[in-house]
């Protein structure tokens, strides 16, 4: 009974750490290729979740919804509607260094979480929306919760593949260029501006389809489901320890972070009470201080980039 | 509406705003300027600097006004030691690994805050304070102290940065540091001094908002939207940039309501980000553009 209790939740945490793969893949092609910084991960993560949410979630008195549409359109206008966001910020933003897209993007993050909470006949305010559909969701449990891990781990596999192929790619290499030395990029007829704006979009409509595939994992979200800067701060040490610019890195790190994460609640929720709440803090201080530690000492991650070559020293030809 | 009304209710209230971020983005402005990378953890820094004040408060007895320049030097000394210990060692390295720090340590300060303080809002002072009249005009103590607090701080800046040889020399890194490490300005001095400056600030931002509202383990972070809006809006790098945005961001933010629902009055300062960075990127005072 125990065992089968630990595999179920094996099961779970699978399921959320392919939705954590997913989002640090895509910010590996924002941050890892690109070079972007996306403070606001969570708010496309949101965007994602509530316009899927929103067009498959049966019909409630008082909010828009009842479109009943299938699934697999939920998702797809997750993705189509976190692109759509991303396009206007990008337009303004990309023209000058990263620190200004920082900003905008916690900006997205804020006025969207202001959005979810006070429109209750869109997202239904505090109260949220249940009632979302499920895949697999008629099978009894455990084949449903196996279900839906399959179908995460393809859409991971997927991304992961496409990401792969794109960074192989001349395109792949452009991009790096672009990062690494943008003045060269752009004198060899790089539309660097443009480039950029592709990357953003492009990781942002991931980040969408992770925030439809949790929604649907849950089956409801409310205004509270995620805290918008914890979540973004999860998956960028992820990223970071992983190794930035590494696809497998980006995964290794979901996973290795996600457990440290869910294993230590687990720890503090046993303290007395007196104490937990003040252990969730201290969690959160240990996360921000990973980040110091990783960028002080192992700023390349555990799965260094495979394709950056070693910086030639002063006064050597390059052969 | 009377103009009176209108004056007590909007401009008023604009204006004290507008000071708390005025005074926040005179710090931002000046990290953005001399160490050139945007400061996220600078909110943070703020609530901080806040509850610093409410310790002191609590430790000496002393009254909030009184406490504040207290909390202002341990919050100076607070951000010469993060700047040691965290950015320093990032200086060779692309300076958005800095603002990816300043993310790391925003998180780091709020839950310390909130291991130490807890999460439940807290006054300096408790009871109600009626307004004095000046010719109709409805203003508390406290506003106007807030209001009066600025313009020490501006003017005592202005002086500095103008007139004494270290500020002479931070202005010469914000304007050119090639030329300043040339002319044998110290590079670590005026860092030091920068963040002196910095963190002094974020207390007193900080400050001024609890003394208006509350003291919560988020009121920083709130901040930083509008603070961030107002830097940008009167110029990277100009001071009086800084002030002057941050009094348009605050008037806007509390005219808003007179055509907004109240609960996107934070949007405005969001809105008047992109609008410059789209139209006028070097802001109204013609600053910097990194």
């Amino acid at each position: 009974m125990e065992l089968i209790g630990l595999a179920n939740y094996a099961v779970f945490m699978g399921i959320l750490i392919g939705i954590y793969a997913l989002l640090s893949l895509a910010l590996n092609i924002q941050w890892g290729l690109t070079g972007l910084f996306n403070a606001g991960i969570a708010g496309f993560f949101a965007i994602g979740a509530y316009t899927s949410a929103i067009l498959t979630s049966p019909h409630v008195a008082g909010r828009v919804g009842g479109f009943d549409m299938p699934i697999l359109v939920g998702w797809a206008a997750a993705m189509l509607m976190a692109t759509l966001i991303a396009w206007p910020i990008a337009r303004i933003c990309l023209r000058f260094r990263s620190d200004y897209l920082a900003i905008a993007t916690i900006g997205v993050a804020e006025i969207f979480r202001l959005i979810i909470k006070s429109e209750d006949w869109l997202t239904g305010g505090s109260r949220g929306i249940t009632g979302i559909p499920r895949p697999f969701g008629d099978l009894p449990y455990v084949q449903s919760q196996l279900a839906y891990l399959a179908l995460v781990v393809i859409a991971v596999l997927v991304v992961y593949l496409l990401v792969e192929r794109q960074l192989r790619s001349p395109w792949g290499r452009m991009m790096r260029a672009i990062r690494d030395n943008e003045a060269s990029a752009a004198a060899m007829g790089k539309n660097v501006e443009a480039r950029r704006r592709q990357a953003f979009m492009f990781g942002s409509a991931i980040m969408g389809l992770a925030g439809a595939l949790f929604v649907h994992f849950n089956r409801s979200i409310t205004p509270e489901a995620i805290d918008p800067m914890i979540a973004t701060f999860l998956i960028w040490i992820m990223l970071i320890l992983g190794g930035s610019g590494n696809n497998r890195g980006a995964i290794l790190g979901a996973i290795v972070i996600w457990l440290i994460w869910s294993i230590s609640e687990m720890l503090t929720d046993r303290l007395p009470t007196e104490v937990a709440i003040q252990a969730k803090y201290v969690r959160i201080f240990i996360i921000g201080l990973m980040l110091q530690l990783v960028l002080r000492f192992r700023p390349e991650g555990i799965l260094p980039e495979e394709h950056k070559k070693k910086p030639v020293p002063p006064g050597r030809v390059q052969p | 509406m009377t103009v009176l009304n209108f004056i007590n209710f909007y401009i008023v209230p604009g204006l004290v705003l507008g000071s708390i971020y005025a005074v926040g983005a005179i710090g931002i402005t000046m990290v953005f300027g001399i160490m050139r990378f945007a400061h996220l953890a600078h909110g943070d820094m703020a609530t901080m600097g806040a509850f610093f004040a409410l310790a002191a408060i609590g430790l000496f007895g002393v009254s909030p006004w009184m406490a504040l320049p207290i909390a202002m030097i341990m919050a100076a000394v607070l951000a010469v030691g993060i700047d040691r210990v965290f950015y320093d060692y990032l200086r060779e390295r692309p300076k958005i690994l800095t603002v990816m720090a300043s993310l790391g340590l925003a998180l780091m300060l709020r839950s310390a805050v909130q291991v130490i303080w807890g999460v439940d809002p807290v006054t300096y002072v408790r009871g109600i304070v009626r307004p004095d009249s000046y010719f109709g005009i409805l203003l508390r103590p406290r506003e106007l102290y807030t209001l009066l607090s600025l313009i020490v701080i501006v003017v005592a800046l202005t002086l500095f940065l103008k007139t004494s040889k270290w500020g002479k020399a931070m202005r010469a890194m914000s304007d050119n540091p090639d030329l300043a490490l040339l002319s044998g300005v110290d590079n670590r001095m005026v860092t030091i001094l920068t963040w002196s400056i910095v963190g002094a600030l974020c207390a007193a931002a900080g400050f001024m908002l609890g003394i208006n509202t509350e003291l919560n383990s988020m009121m920083g972070w709130h901040l930083l939207l509008p603070m961030f809006a107002a830097a940008i809006l009167g110029g990277v790098g100009r001071v009086e940039g800084a002030v002057l945005g941050g009094f348009i961001v605050g008037l806007v933010e509390e005219l808003s309501v007179l055509v907004l629902p109240g609960q996107y009055k934070a949007a405005t300062a969001f809105v008047i980000l992109l609008l410059i960075l789209l139209v006028r990127p070097r802001g109204l005072l013609n600053g910097k553009v990194l």
